[in-house]
């Protein structure tokens, strides 16, 4: 992969981009629900293409927590250069994968400044990670949240039929 | 060479399926159809062999008298079925490996095109190319 600033600098534009674009309208509540949608949206697509071209030569998984494990261990090293540092499971389709240094976070702060703007710019993470489950055959939800930066938690659960 | 190629997606509908067109093409859509019950019964085996390290490969899956047909299966489920001629018996299982290689990395390119939606037949000219190379030559 090329140099990881490449990525965080056009992640960085992708978001002021979809901001501006719907400042230009007039409704301010819908505003923030339909650019997260719409960077979630990208982000999943793109973890579908994704996990297309990263399990080519894996073997077949063999359940849920193997796949969570390849999420966190393979897919995570080759977009972010790092593992997730924690995986927490109830063994009933709930994980949190905890990162404490998340690549798009580090420029922002370290601590709490810029808190309320760190949501935006996990949007896209978020819907790579639920592309990349629902390619692999599981649906699911991902919410993320940020208390102290550069640190965050991602929550997958899996949505069972 | 193959006589028949088809992707078929995760919820069993074919996205791609082109045969060499001498022959009655619905008899192919008849095979690959049956063949994925095969298919299905070996990836449903996966859970009982515990300690095996599953491959995509699922090899023959299995022979009529005039056909043989192979299968393959993606991590994202998605399926790739070749039908060849049984009396072309010079087809090794390495080149059979092969064929699903190049299947598998033009696929994943298909994929990667932001024009592409997952779910939609194929219709990328690249992924057409790869597929005639595959083909027997039509007299």
């Amino acid at each position: 992969m090329a140099d990881n600033a490449l990525f965080e600098f056009l992640h960085m534009e992708i978001v002021a981009h979809v901001y501006k674009e719907q400042a230009t309208r007039e409704d301010i509540d819908k505003e923030r629900v339909t650019c997260v949608s719409t960077l979630e949206l990208m982000g999943f697509r793109v973890g579908q293409g994704l996990i297309e071209r990263f399990t080519k030569d894996c073997p077949t998984f063999k359940d849920d927590l193997d796949i969570m494990k390849f999420l966190c261990k393979d897919l995570w090293s080759t977009i972010f250069k790092k593992q997730i540092d924690n995986l927490r499971t109830n063994h009933q389709g709930t994980y949190v994968l905890q990162d404490n240094k998340f690549a798009l976070l580090t420029q922002f702060s370290s601590g709490k400044q810029y808190l309320e703007e760190a949501p935006k710019y996990l949007a896209f993470s978020c819907g790579l990670i639920r592309g990349a489950l629902s390619n692999l055959g599981l649906e699911s939800v991902v919410t993320a949240e940020v208390s102290l930066m550069p640190s965050c938690k991602f929550q997958v659960v899996i949505q069972k039929l | 060479m193959a006589v028949c190629i088809a992707v078929i997606a995760k919820e069993n509908y074919p996205l791609y399926i082109r045969s060499v067109p001498t022959q009655g093409e619905l008899k192919f859509h008849y095979t690959v159809h049956t063949s994925l019950d095969v298919v299905e019964e070996k990836i449903s085996g996966v859970g009982k062999a515990l300690a095996d390290q599953r491959e995509l490969y699922l090899g023959l899956l299995y022979p009529t008298e005039d056909y043989k047909v192979y299968g393959y299966v993606t991590n994202s489920k998605v399926k790739f079925v070749i039908v060849v001629d049984s009396s072309n018996t010079s087809l090794r299982d390495n080149e059979i490996r092969s064929m699903f290689r190049k299947l598998h990395n033009s696929f994943t390119d298909v994929m990667c095109n932001p024009f592409y939606n997952p779910g939609d037949p194929i219709q990328s000219k690249a992924f057409d190319s790869i597929v005639s190379t595959m083909m027997v030559q039509a007299c």
